[in-house]
């Protein structure tokens, strides 16, 4: 089995943030990682390759963004990943999820042009943009099922079982390989690289593509192809202290009340 | 310059994420309760770290000189020190006292009998050589090991043992008397002990780990007096050589020389990391702390001290990894773990200082570094056994 995760190197969240003077996010100025939420989408993948023994499954990091978004991919190679993809192009800078969607459509098909991809992994959002649309994208570019946000995933033979976890209901979805699946951060605690694994990661192939290797026209991705831009970023004004009730003469209660009701929390 | 791989920054990062999740918010509960946190153990087994410096073939990662193993370990070692002493204990002394032994004298069967539970974190084990009345005195053991049939009858009292006697402790490798030999000294002939050491499984009949150590500092590291009644172990669990047990345990000691300065960085690295940032928030005449002289120059010190004992912590694993020439290691490893201890003691004291009052209370992790640090200065080898060492790498003739 041929499993692709798509992972993305976001900056660092704890990290002083910045925008670029185009509003889009400065991904060259700022410590880098893969996003957390991914992280769960290679250990889902690794974790389908041990369960499932009895087969031969290779799993492929597949990466699009700067050089320094090859940090994102060796990370899922440390983790366990066989190989990495990373796609880079000053082309894609400043491309909204359409363009996004299209280069890592594009991606998959290249790898599955030399083995078919069987499933295509992806964690439920970025933890920058958040968006949580493009693994739904790429499932429609590639015209295979989308089976997203799955809690609890398991597989037998060519069928896909996931549990779903929604507000009012869990559903238990079923399909057949090859789809694409997107993975909560529900579905178990990623693990770290070992420095074994850390070491190994050195030695494994990462092949990396241009937009010409794909078959993608510059004018389709990028900034100037997006629908929609960022107009304006503010910072977040830091957070004021808040405020405290001391309960002298047992009134404390009433204040709290009251506080929660002028905020319209009650 | 001397430098750290990228691997290694990488694996420094891997378990400092590993320690500020899983050690960092659970260290002061442990602490308090005494606390032997063996899920954690198996977690830290679970990423590797009890495997740096061990071959595939037991699950270890298999790693060579080149590859930088030992520094691995130190760096893990310093990562969980930084947010709890009592791992970093746990794990330096899980390796270089429970496995390191049985790596370098066991047999292939004693290997394959007990390394893989102890590598992956299953287990641990404890090394006994410490008594009451015999620590780097080795002639004056007094715990003896009796050959009867295929059996060897153990008999005696160790104290101060690591890993000896949680609910994980596999075994404790034990040194005792197995006889004496004449040798000629100044003209005379005297008795030498012959010191072996044994395996001693856990659970043996006649070894008793005691009740827990109550300790001044690291609480949640497990140490214990042992005591042996008549316990007998097969013949086969000699290891290594017969009469050689002293010598042994020599071998196996720079590592771990090493390997507690590098838990020194950590404390020291806690140390700073907490002034830091508390001199920055607690304010006094209308501006924070930082800025008071008298305590900036102290987290100058802080700094360092930090970078000072890194740089001989990290050559002198360096050069363990190089595979440098026995005499230059033992001294390097002598000077890293005296001057990284005894600075972390110091960094203790001064984290404290920085923080007051607060200091003094164990609401806050500094008090806490406070009383683990002290033992640094003590264990595998006093501050005046390193000084000794370093003096006789000088060509000195100290006694």
């Amino acid at each position: 089995m041929n499993i692709v995760v798509c992972v993305k190197h976001v900056p660092d969240a704890t990290a002083d943030r910045k925008f670029e003077s185009d509003n889009t996010v400065d991904r060259e100025g700022v410590d880098g990682l893969l996003s957390e939420l991914d992280e769960y989408a290679v250990e889902q993948a690794l974790q389908l390759r041990e369960k499932r023994s009895d087969e031969e499954i290779s799993v492929t990091a597949l990466t699009v963004g700067p050089a320094k978004a090859a940090d994102a991919v060796r990370k899922a190679l440390q983790m366990g990943a066989d190989k990495g993809v990373h796609v880079s192009d000053d082309a894609i800078a400043g491309s909204d999820y359409l363009g996004t969607s299209l280069v890592l459509a594009k991606a998959i098909e290249k790898i599955g042009s030399e083995q078919k991809v069987d499933l295509v992994v992806f964690g439920m959002a970025s933890t920058d943009a958040s968006g949580g649309v493009v693994p739904a994208m790429v499932a429609e570019r590639l015209g295979l099922p989308q089976v997203t946000l799955a809690s609890v995933i398991e597989s037998q033979g060519d069928q896909v079982r996931i549990k779903r976890d929604g507000d009012t209901a869990t559903e238990v979805i079923g399909a057949t390989l090859p789809i694409v699946l997107s993975v909560t951060d529900q579905s178990g605690e990623a693990r770290y690289p070992s420095f074994k694994g850390i070491m190994a990661a050195k030695k494994k192939p990462v092949e990396s593509y241009s937009l010409s290797d794909l078959g993608v026209e510059a004018s389709e991705v990028g900034a100037e192809a997006a629908y929609s831009a960022v107009e304006e970023a503010t910072a977040r004004p830091p957070r004021t202290a808040g405020e405290i009730v001391t309960d002298e003469d047992g009134s404390g209660a009433t204040a709290l009340a009251e506080f929660l009701a002028s905020k319209k929390f009650i | 310059m001397f430098e750290l791989s990228r691997e290694h920054e990488e694996f420094r990062r891997t378990v400092a994420e590993f320690a500020t999740a899983e050690v960092a918010p659970y260290a002061a509960q442990w602490d308090r309760d005494h606390h032997f946190p063996v899920d954690t153990v198996r977690k830290m087994g679970e990423l590797g770290l009890f495997g740096l410096t061990a071959p595939e073939e037991y699950g270890g990662a298999g790693l060579t000189g080149a590859d930088g193993g030992f520094t691995s370990l130190c760096l893990a070692i310093e990562e969980l020190g930084r947010v709890d002493q009592s791992m970093g204990i746990t794990l330096e002394a899980a390796v270089g006292l429970g496995i390191n032994p049985i790596l370098t004298f066991g047999t292939d069967e004693q290997k394959a009998t007990w390394l893989p539970d102890l590598v992956a974190g299953r287990a641990v084990a404890g090394f006994g050589l410490t008594e009451p009345g015999a620590g780097s005195d080795a002639g004056a053991t007094r715990t003896r090991a009796v050959l009867d049939g295929e059996e060897w009858v153990v008999d005696g009292a160790k104290q101060f043992i690591t890993n000896s006697g949680s609910e994980i402790t596999s075994l404790v490798t034990v040194t005792a008397r197995t006889g004496s030999r004449s040798v000629q000294r100044d003209g005379a002939t005297v008795e030498k002990p012959e010191i072996s050491t044994i395996i001693v499984p856990a659970g043996t009949p006649g070894f008793t780990a005691e009740k827990a150590y109550d300790k001044l500092g690291w609480h949640a590291s497990d140490t214990h007096p042992l005591s042996f009644e008549g316990a007998r172990v097969p013949a086969e669990n000699l290891l290594g050589e017969r009469g050689r047990g002293y010598a042994q345990f020599l071998a196996t000691l720079d590592d771990g020389r090493v390997a507690i300065a590098a838990l020194a960085v950590g404390c020291i690295q806690a140390c700073l990391d907490m002034s830091l940032e508390y001199a920055g928030q607690r304010q006094t005449f209308g501006g924070p702390i930082g800025r008071k002289q008298g305590v900036a120059f102290q987290l100058a010190d802080l700094e360092t001290m930090l970078r000072a004992a890194r740089l001989l912590t990290y050559s002198a694993a360096a050069m363990k990894d190089a595979g440098a020439p026995v005499a230059a290691f033992k001294q390097a490893a002598a000077i890293a773990k005296l001057h990284a201890t005894e600075s972390a003691v110091s960094a203790t004291r001064i984290a404290t200082q920085v923080f007051g009052g607060y200091g003094f209370m164990e609401e806050y992790p500094v008090a806490r570094f406070y009383r683990d640090a002290k033992v640094l200065e003590i264990g595998e080898g006093t501050s005046e056994v390193q000084r000794m060492l370093i003096a006789r790498g000088l060509g000195l003739p100290v006694e």
